[in-house]
């Protein structure tokens, strides 16, 4: 073949290539083009701030939003400490070429891919049916209490699946701090946890904080962990025990899109509910993006 | 003048291995102490992957064990051709009618038709847009790409569902002149956008591992760029970007919502991609919130996502060694 | 402090062959050698900041005050908190000057706000950063020169009041007014400190140190009074390093 032709069919197929960041992108736009103009009218003050109305023709979204915080406020308190714990097990204490951390990567890795609807079966085959009967047996609970849906195994299910979001990122933050401030500290006599809490641990909360970003815009879209862990569609109270069942903003859309008698007039508090979901998930992915931006700069700079 | 020996002995002792000041004693202990919390810490891991396994198993274990279950769901009923009368499919999932049905063939099928439907869109989108992000796009143009597509991995499945059943569905329909809105197409559609950005992800970082020192040596002998990375660079990365592939292949398998709200979830065992299609995972969500607990179809459910779990459980070891393989290839064994 | 008979290895390979040498007691040693001949390690080994390195080994013995270091008696955090270290890229904490200087004291358990600000103060004067700094004790650290991160890494060792003070190569990422700065800070802190130096320049050993040990691949071939070394050295090895000859 010619070098000209040969150049011509090289441009024409990068043009490809091209053409196929471009459909992703323009599929992206087009989503959310079509969300933010169904739902923006439908976003209002009292829409955020009030229960629904008339069999959920009308009304407000609050109480999924606020089970929607709950649940996500709940997982973040029982994933933190275990996901950047186990990050500085395997990063700070572990032995290098230790087994035991091997097997903590391979599961960690494994556990990214478990399916989120198996997660909800674990949920209600371990946390309701074995955790949950088991204290309603030492606390003598005559009826249900902790074996039932309820948003504290919710959030713990949800914990387990953000799990490898957390110690990622939490590992990712401890690789940035340098070697030299470890060394430094315990040169005058600091020991290993003390190095760890008054060094290591500032230098990487940055990373620490994206990874808590990231693994609550992941559990705050979730709905198959959840579809029999606790969600409920209609609640006429917010949840006010660890055993109560909640509301929840994805839960809320996929009854409301499926299982509604008429989708036309859902269809306005539909958008809305939908958008709001969306905005909650990208401020949070937004924040995610903006710390580790800073904190790279920062990093750059300082050398 | 043995006493005195002793005693000296005695002296020799405390002199030369005088014991740990108490202070430091306390302080090596809680630093032991600090040192095993951690660990037990990042025994969670290991420990849930194992607890996953074993209490969704435990649930399903009724179908071997307890006589009902079995003669209810035994596994030739499960897989192999029902004896029915004549024009009635032999396959049928239908858990709950008055002779449970519980053949998971059209489960599979239906699986099997939307994940490859996701297959076909999303392994040429997300491997060549990450060819362009890697090898043909700008810097900047680059820098602006990732973000973009991390945006897109960032949507919740059920807001991924919802628009495929609110917008694509009939966009879908006029275009193919389907007889139904929701089907397989629609669906699989729906999961591609779920798993571009898994597939555009991986191989992206397969990609940027190539050294440069691979591209200079192509082009230098006078190769064309789009020749350099066609026949050069993707090949380097060729099992990065199959591990690519199988983590979206894995990540499609599993994906529930989506395919709940979209396929129509009717148990025929059909080849076309109109027709409605019930997947394994959808039909976990659909199903467990009616049933009896302990039932032998609450245990085939449980069965199902035993099923869902090792699929996923292989393609991911697959993915990770092909990953870690290629890793090491390219950067000389360091990694 | 005296090392007797030390031999270390990384993994199977010696770093460093029976090196035995006495670090005396308010003398400066400077330690020198051509590159890679072990005199990190072996400084490095008297705080035992090699247990770090996994794959780590030793024979023979290291006594601080006629006991060995690697006693089960010595907590390896007192040990360091007696025998200071400073390296030879400045690595001041991502903190305020204050708190980096304070760093050593809080770890030790000191809480009082007026015991701490006069330890900083003192540990900056010994430090001779002071008077340039004073002003300024709340700002980051890494805003200081490159001279005066060193020094303030100094200032930071000597809070903690140690008996020993390690330095490995202090001055080697410095200009020379910089350099000087830290050679005269040597030269004051002789009197209070027993102070051991790495460095890779002749002249600067000879300025500031009492006694010299030569090592070469990873054995000490002569120590003895600098004065001595450098005009008149026992060993052909030493005359030739140097002088110059290699290195
Ligand atoms: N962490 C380590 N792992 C393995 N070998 C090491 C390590 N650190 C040093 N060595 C080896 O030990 C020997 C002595 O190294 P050391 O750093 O003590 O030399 P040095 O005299 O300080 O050299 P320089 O003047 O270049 O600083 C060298 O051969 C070096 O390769
Ligand atoms: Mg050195």
């Amino acid at each position: 073949m010619k070098h000209a032709t040969r150049r011509t069919v090289g441009l024409a197929l990068t043009a490809f290539t091209g053409l196929c960041a471009f459909v992703i992108v323009a599929v992206l736009a087009l989503i959310l083009a079509d969300i933010l103009e169904g739902g923006a009218a439908g976003v209002t003050w009292t829409f955020l701030t009030q229960p629904p109305s008339d069999g959920m023709m009308g009304g407000g979204i609050f109480p999924a939003i606020f089970g929607t915080a709950a649940l996500t406020l709940l997982m973040t308190v029982a994933v933190m400490p275990v996901g950047v714990l186990t990050a500085v097990y395997l990063h700070e204490y572990a032995p290098p070429d230790s087994l035991f951390a091997r097997w903590v990567r391979v599961a960690v890795v494994n556990l990214a891919g478990v399916p989120s609807i198996v997660f909800g079966l674990f949920g209600l085959g371990f946390f309701i049916l074995f955790v949950g009967r088991g204290m309603d047996r030492v606390f003598g609970h005559e009826e249900m209490y902790w074996a039932q849906p309820g948003i504290l195994w919710a959030s713990l299910t949800l914990a387990v699946l953000t799990l490898p979001v957390v110690i990622v990122s939490t590992e990712e933050a401890l690789r940035a701090v340098p070697l030299d401030h470890r060394t430094a500290s315990l040169a005058l006599g600091a020991t290993q946890s003390q190095t760890l809490a008054r060094v290591v641990l500032p230098g990487a909360l940055p990373g620490i904080l994206t990874g808590a970003v990231l693994a609550i815009s992941r559990g705050a879209g979730e709905v198959a962990p959840i579809l029999f862990t606790g969600a409920a569609y209609f609640l006429p109270e917010l949840p006010t025990h660890l055993n109560s069942q909640f509301m929840h903003l994805g839960y809320h859309t996929y009854v409301m899109a499926t299982q509604s008698p008429d989708v036309e007039a859902t269809r306005p508090l539909l958008y809305a509910t939908v958008l709001v979901l969306l905005l909650l998930t990208f401020a949070l992915n937004l924040v995610a993006v903006i710390i580790r931006t800073r904190t790279r700069r920062k990093a750059a700079g300082a050398h | 003048m043995d006493r005195q020996a002793t005693m000296e002995q005695g002296l020799t002792q405390t002199a030369f291995a005088p014991a740990l000041s108490p202070a430091a004693r306390r302080r090596q202990l809680r630093e032991k102490a600090i040192a095993g919390i951690i660990t037990l810490m990042a025994f969670t891991g290991i420990a849930a992957l194992i607890l996953i396994i074993v209490f969704v198993a435990k649930e399903a274990l009724a179908l071997f064990t307890d006589p009902a279950a079995r003669h209810e769901a035994s596994l030739s009923k499960m897989f192999l051709a029902q004896d029915v009368p004549a024009g009635r499919p032999a396959f049928r999932w239908q858990p709950v009618s008055k002779i449970p049905k519980v053949s998971m063939i059209p489960l599979f099928v239906g699986t099997l038709k939307t994940t490859v439907v996701s297959m076909m869109v999303a392994v040429p989108l997300g491997v060549f847009g990450a060819l362009f992000a890697a090898e043909f796009a700008p810097r900047r143009l680059r820098e602006l790409l990732k973000p973009v597509i991390e945006l897109l991995a960032g949507i919740p499945s059920v807001v991924l569902g919802f628009f495929a059943l609110m917008v694509m569905s009939t966009v879908v329909k006029d275009v193919f002149h389907f007889d139904r809105p929701l089907n397989a197409m629609v669906a699989g559609l729906g999961l591609a956008l779920a798993i571009v950005p898994v597939i555009f992800t991986v191989s992206e970082d397969a990609l940027t591992a190539v050294p440069r020192s691979y591209r200079e040596a192509s082009l230098a002998l006078g190769a064309t760029p789009w020749e350099t990375a066609w026949k050069v660079v993707l090949p380097a990365a060729a099992p990065g970007i199959l591990a690519a592939c199988v983590l979206g292949f894995g990540r499609a398998i599993g994906e529930t919502m989506i395919v709940l709200m979209a396929s129509g979830n009717a148990d025929v065992i059909s080849w076309s991609l109109g027709d409605s299609a019930r997947s394994l995972s959808a039909t976990i969500a659909a199903e467990m919130g009616e049933v009896v607990v302990g039932s032998p179809h609450y245990s085939l459910l449980f069965f199902i996502g035993v099923q869902l779990f090792i699929f996923t459980f292989v393609l991911n070891l697959l993915a990770s060694t092909w990953t870690k393989r290629v890793m090491r290839r390219l950067t000389g064994g360091a990694a | 402090m005296e090392a007797r008979e030390l031999t270390l290895r990384y993994g199977t390979k010696a770093a460093i062959q029976k090196v035995s040498l006495a670090i005396l007691d308010r003398r400066v040693t400077a330690l020198i050698g051509p590159s890679g001949c072990g005199k990190s390690t072996f400084l490095r080994s008297l705080n035992r900041m090699n247990d770090l390195i996994p794959g780590t080994n030793h024979t023979g013995t290291i006594l601080l005050d006629d006991t060995d270091i690697h006693d089960r008696s010595v907590d390896v955090v007192d040990l360091r908190r007696r025998v200071g270290m400073v390296f030879q890229k400045s690595n001041p904490f991502p903190k305020s000057i204050f708190e980096n200087v304070a760093y050593g004291l809080r770890v030790g358990g000191m809480k009082d706000k007026a015991a701490l600000a006069q330890r900083v103060e003192k540990s900056l004067r010994g430090a001779a950063l002071w008077d340039e700094v004073k002003d300024r004790l709340h700002d980051s650290a890494l805003g200081l020169s490159g001279g005066q991160q060193q020094r303030l890494c100094i200032a930071r060792a000597l809070a903690v009041e140690p008996q020993v003070l390690l330095m490995d190569e202090p001055a080697s990422a410095l200009d020379p007014i910089a350099t000087a700065k830290i050679e005269e800070l040597i030269h004051e802190l002789k009197s209070t400190y027993t102070i051991a130096i790495v460095t890779h320049n002749m002249q600067q050993a000879a300025r500031v140190s009492d006694r010299t040990a030569f090592f070469y691949m990873g054995e000490l071939v002569e120590c003895g009074p600098t004065e001595q070394i450098f005009t008149n050295p026992r060993e052909k090895r030493t005359e030739d390093y140097v002088t110059g000859k290699f290195g």
